[in-house]
């Protein structure tokens, strides 16, 4: 009987007092009085930062030191996300686009996350990530491109707006249905962790409404057990959609899932703290990379913008909550307070580089909006590898049908 | 695996990055009813999956088609779903040595005729091949000759041989053992009506399929509650015009 149970379990057999343990649970002890353990038992988490509200470092050690360079490419990127998304929204506004989502109050995740990557890293985001392709080198006109839908977007007009994807830079399309994303990251951290030498992780960014799907738990045990080298990056924004935080979960946050329910090593930052973030991001990246081991990281903030332009948020929120999320406690003015005490902020460069970055997008958006839609014969390629048959033969009669017609559909708007 | 996995982003994928991200993934598993495990164990996903542009769906019948076909479906580059049944694992069928070749491979939307006939057509897929033949068999002592078809892929169907046998047969049944509405053999109805193929018939098309009801657990419920061997046969000689 012994040595059945020796043969099954690989980590043989274990004593607890003078029992044998459950292979359930082989580490817990035995107790003689029944108690229910209570949420309240454990306190939560403890949210970690580098800077105060006013942009100084609270204590030196968590400086991560970036040169003036990197900070003002972390300052200017942010502007430049924020900048751009105030355009791009008021253009779904005024009918030019059919959607559009703005990253309001999260610029220090996705900034701070994305500069202590390396590019080979693989990014599955949700899509509210704008800002990590931003770091990595994405144009304004591949983005406004994409948002309108014309000859140049790399995704040939198949998506709707803000549904990035560059191979080029690591960045996995979005696939909107919420969760998808997420066992699919551990699979390819997985496939990753099989290549030889392998020296890239994944990392998954994701709601915490997202994490309500049954995609995220099944995603959360898969990198625990199969030990994949994957960074899940939950961006607690504080709503998902209408839903505020408080009704969507019960436990510690996000967080409060990792160590304990999953087995996985957990940190939560302040998310409107772009040095927090990296700091963060930094160390989750060289665990993953160490143990071949997932991380839970969850980056708290709050979604000062609406869901997306299919929301209007003050019918559940105050305006006085959005306006102190979106001054006090903004990321941007947190990083320039920081800026300004190391002396490397300039009024002037600032104002000149947000009015650059309008113009730039405002000039696109009339660019981009000329241009030619993809060719309409494009609609029924990329269903498969090859062409079935009866796909060719639609595309041949439509071919056709356009011929005899043309003069009742707007073909000078396609390329041909 | 769920329908967001399946249909919403392996089917999708593709198409919706523009080719950038391809999927070559083959999800494989035991289909259609299996026996003695009720309702919740005992159904044919072959119409579900093949509704989808983006997936192909194969339904293999015997050991030449479980090896052929899912060694094409791994070396093809789209998602491929390979629907196997779960009471064929254990039949044994004898092949040629050429399925044994690494490279023996069946191709993906090509169906097969397992028994040539000029009289009546009978199409099925996966386990129903086996009662199509059983009837074929016994329609035979009638002096009828039924054509089974052997459809082993879903989708892409392979229309023009069930086309070409009608042609010759003027008579088609359909056994799948999945449920009627919008099913296999539906959708062969549909392919009919809008080829030149439908003046071939001479008879409306039948389809034996399941009973439309999730799947009973008593056994000889259940028995019946697919299509048999007597029930081919009786839809067959109905169609015939014969008693």
């Amino acid at each position: 009987m012994l040595s059945g149970v020796q043969r099954s379990y690989s980590a043989g057999v274990k004593r607890v007092d003078d029992r044998y343990a459950f292979p359930g649970a082989r580490d817990a002890s035995f107790v003689n009085s029944l108690k229910l353990t209570m949420p309240e038992d454990y306190a939560p988490i403890p949210i970690y930062r580098v800077m105060d509200r006013d942009g100084y470092v609270l204590n030196e050690q968590e400086d991560p030191q970036l040169s003036q360079e990197v900070v003002e490419k972390m300052f200017r990127d942010m502007l430049l996300l924020s900048t751009m998304d105030k355009i791009l929204y008021e253009s779904q506004r005024q009918g030019r686009i059919s959607f559009y989502m703005t990253n309001f109050g999260e610029e220090a995740s996705h900034i701070g996350s994305a500069a202590a990557l390396e590019m080979r890293d693989v990014i599955y985001g949700q899509y509210r990530e704008a800002g990590v392709l931003v770091w990595r080198g994405f144009r304004i006109d591949q983005f406004v491109d994409q948002c309108y839908g014309n000859d140049d977007d790399l995704g040939r007009g198949k998506q709707m707006p803000v549904h990035y994807g560059s191979k080029e830079l690591n960045f996995v399309t979005i696939s909107s249905p919420l969760s998808t994303q997420i066992p699919q990251a551990v699979g390819a951290a997985y496939a990753l962790k099989r290549k030889p030498n392998n020296d890239a992780c994944v990392v998954c960014y994701f709601g915490e409404g997202a994490a309500s799907e049954g995609d995220a738990h099944a995603a959360f045990n898969f990198a625990a057990t199969l030990e994949c080298p994957v960074i899940f990056f939950c961006r607690n924004n504080g709503f998902a959609i209408s839903t505020p935080s408080n009704e969507q979960y019960r436990g510690d946050g996000i967080a409060g899932r990792g160590p304990m329910g999953y087995g996985i090593a957990t940190v939560r930052v302040d998310g409107t703290d772009v040095f927090a973030v990296y700091n963060a991001m930094k160390r989750a990246r060289e665990y993953v990379l160490r143990e071949n081991k997932p991380v839970v990281l969850e980056a708290l903030a709050y979604r000062v913008s609406h869901h997306s332009t299919s929301d209007d948020s003050t019918a559940y929120r105050s305006a006085e909550e959005i306006e102190m999320w979106n001054t006090l406690e903004h990321p941007i003015s947190k990083l320039k307070s920081y800026m300004v005490h190391k002396g490397w902020f300039n009024e002037k460069e600032e104002t000149e580089f947000v009015s650059g970055v309008r113009k730039q997008v405002l000039k696109q958006i009339a660019i981009s909006e000329k241009k030619l839609k993809p060719n309409w014969r494009e609609m029924f390629e990329g269903v498969y590898a090859d062409m079935p048959k009866h796909l060719l033969e639609q595309q041949r009669e439509l071919e056709q049908h356009v011929e005899a017609h043309k003069q009742h559909y707007p073909l000078k708007s396609f390329k041909q | 695996m769920n329908d967001r996995s399946v249909i919403n982003s392996a089917a999708k994928t593709f198409y919706m990055s523009a080719g950038a991200v391809n999927v070559p993934i083959v999800f494989r598993g035991p289909n259609g009813a299996s026996a003695g495990v009720a309702a919740q164990h005992s159904q044919c996903f072959a119409a579900w999956y093949a509704h989808c542009p983006g997936l192909k769906v194969v339904s293999p019948y015997d050991t030449e088609d479980a090896r052929g076909l899912l060694k094409s479906a791994i070396r093809d580059p789209d998602p491929v779903v390979v629907l196997e049944n779960e009471l064929m694992y254990g039949v044994a069928f004898p092949v040629d040595e050429k399925v044994t070749d690494v490279d023996f491979l069946v191709p993906l939307g090509k169906a097969k005729i397992m028994r040539p006939g000029k009289d009546i057509t009978i199409v099925a897929h996966s386990k129903a091949v086996e009662t199509a033949l059983l009837s074929a068999a016994e329609l035979a002592k009638k002096g009828i000759e039924a054509e089974v078809i052997n459809l082993r892929s879903i989708r892409p169907l392979d229309m023009q041989t069930i086309f070409t046998s009608v042609r010759k047969t003027h008579h088609l049944i359909t056994v799948e053992n999945g449920w009627p509405q919008h099913g296999v053999g539906a959708e062969i109805c549909a392919r009919f009506m809008e080829d030149p193929a439908f003046f071939e018939l001479d008879a409306p098309v039948w389809r034996c399929c399941g009973v439309d009801v999730p799947m009973p657990y008593a056994k000889t419920l259940e028995l019946n509650a697919l299509p048999r061997e007597p029930d081919v046969t009786a839809a067959a000689l109905k169609v015939l015009g014969k008693k």
